[in-house]
């Protein structure tokens, strides 16, 4: 075991994994935390606390983590590589750890120009695939990346995301092979609705042996109406949502209905891929729907591991 | 060259609204290429400003002067004894031509005209785009000559985010994904294997986070 967290021995026990997501609050009410714990506690195996996403000031993921672990949940750590140099990554990464975070998702981040502070200086300092090398460094050779020794053990599950509807198509493979070259255990990826493509993606993955080397927890994204479905199509970089999908929606007599529909016919066929080790549910401000999708995608109970 | 662009009037008109005489110092390098501080710009803005003035019932006198190039001492040399004619100059140089008439002319107020956009090429008439960020550390050989640093938004150094499609950056459509024009360049070139190396963490001490940057060449002394 390389952490000990509740997602490693899931995986590692070669059982179909589920996580889900929790995105924390624009302010300092931790009940928000609590109350998405409560309610995903029993349907998933990990819960991602998300960094700032689309670039928006949220309560820090890793405090976010922090109310969830009191809670006896296992968090994900996404910690994005925008809004912070080598110097803060470790810092963050050693609080984290001593707190007991013990999974970490190393991500670009949406560009701050997304955001609500679109004038901020974004840092870069390094890369996604770069974080997840320094994360490696860390945990392996207890060293920093300036080649100093770390006091203590830095026991991470260190994951990654990867994107396989983003351009170039032929490229996100060889990104992936780089992913796992430098050092992640294992991958969310983009929320899948285009099940054909990623069909294909995932062959090419298994052409090149990734799937053995990494664990791939694909993202779903159940669709609460058909304006997010056209939302997601028409304006959401690197997400692909065919058509047939949205006109499904669109002819729905409830939407909501069809929407967690088409997500469990997708996390069907997510299940019959080879190489596919878990899914990822991101229900983007429907997070109560996720327990009635785990239940009727038949992957309860949870297993204690 | 360097690409800048004139301030909008009013941050100019505010910026000199004490003085009563000025001098606008045009330079004949590169913002010419770019039409934004040559002579006939330095015109423009000389007539532009006396208007205004004018208007506002507070007439200004102005010197229109531009010289070869502002980041050379042997031309801003050829400027003792007439800026102290001047309450202020106002320099149409991007920003490293108004930080050395400061430093040579210590008792000279200096002001810019422009604002200094970036290291760019004429990619057509009235279209200029950045290509260099003058990082200190080129990895050009690495990425089919075309850079990650100063045209990708995220500065990402192995390959595009989850961000790029059709060619596009998210930020915008109108920026192109340089990760993807390098791979297809890369590609074009039978050069893909490249992209399969994860480039190292980089070294921003030579890109202006190790402090104000300063070259010598011992062999050019005299």
């Amino acid at each position: 075991m390389k952490s000990g967290s509740n997602l490693e021995k899931v995986l590692e026990s070669g059982q179909f994994a589920v996580t889900a997501e929790c995105g924390p609050p624009k302010g300092t009410s931790a009940r928000v935390i609590q109350r998405k714990g409560e309610l995903l506690k029993d349907y998933c195996d990990a819960m991602n606390v998300t960094d700032n996403q689309t670039a928006i000031v949220r309560m820090s993921s890793l405090s976010g983590c922090i109310l969830l672990i009191q809670m006896g949940i296992d968090p994900v750590m996404q910690m994005v590589v925008r809004d912070r140099n080598r110097i803060a990554i470790q810092s963050d990464i050693l609080g984290a750890v001593a707190l007991g975070i013990r999974n970490v998702l190393c991500l670009s981040g949406d560009h701050q120009r997304f955001g609500n502070h679109p004038t901020a200086k974004g840092v870069y300092d390094i890369d996604s695939i770069q974080l997840i090398q320094t994360l490696k460094t860390m945990r392996d050779e207890k060293r920093f990346l300036c080649g100093e020794n770390i006091s203590g053990e830095v026991p991470l599950f260190i994951g990654a995301a990867a994107n396989p509807f983003a351009d170039p198509f032929e490229f996100r493979v060889i990104r992936l092979a780089k992913k796992v070259a430098a050092g992640a255990d294992f991958i969310q990826t983009q929320c899948v609705f285009d099940i054909g493509k990623f069909g294909r993606y995932m062959s090419m993955v298994r052409d090149k042996g990734l799937h053995e080397k990494v664990h791939i927890l694909a993202g779903v994204t159940p669709l609460k109406s058909v304006g997010m479905a056209r939302y997601m199509r028409d304006n959401v970089s690197g997400i692909s949502v065919p058509d047939e999908i949205v006109a499904r929606m669109e002819d729905a007599k409830d939407a909501k209905e069809e929407g967690m529909n088409i997500c469990l016919e997708i996390i069907d066929q997510i299940k019959e891929i080879e190489g596919v080790h878990g899914i990822h549910i991101m229900a983007v401000a429907w997070e109560d729907i996720v327990p009635t999708i785990v239940n009727k995608a038949g992957l309860l109970p949870r297993p204690i591991v | 060259m360097i690409v800048a662009e004139r301030k909008p009037m009013e941050e100019i008109l505010n910026m000199i609204a004490v003085f009563k005489k000025i001098l606008i110092l045009g330079c004949n390098t590169c913002v010419v290429v770019c039409s934004a501080g040559g002579p006939k710009e330095v015109e423009i803005l000389a007539s532009i400003i006396r208007m205004a003035r004018k208007k506002k019932g507070e007439p200004i006198e102005i010197g229109e002067m531009t010289i070869e190039r502002q980041c050379e001492p042997e031309f801003l040399e050829s400027l003792e004894g007439i800026v102290d004619k001047y309450d202020a100059i106002l320099s149409m140089a991007c920003g490293v031509g108004v930080n050395f008439l400061a430093d040579i002319f210590s008792s000279t107020i200096a002001l810019p005209a422009l604002n200094t956009s970036f290291m760019g090429v004429t990619e057509k008439q009235g279209v200029w785009s950045e290509r260099c960020a003058g990082c200190g550390n080129c990895v050009l050989d690495k990425t089919g000559g075309l850079c990650p640093i100063a045209r990708c938004s995220k500065s990402l150094f192995n390959g595009p985010c989850g961000g790029s499609v059709n060619g596009r950056c998210e930020v915008s459509p109108d920026i192109d994904c340089v990760w993807q024009l390098i791979y297809d360049r890369l590609r074009k070139l039978n050069q893909l294997d490249k992209l399969e190396e994860i480039l190292p963490i980089k070294d921003w001490s030579t890109a202006g986070h190790g402090g104000p940057r300063k070259m010598v060449r011992e062999d050019l002394i005299t």
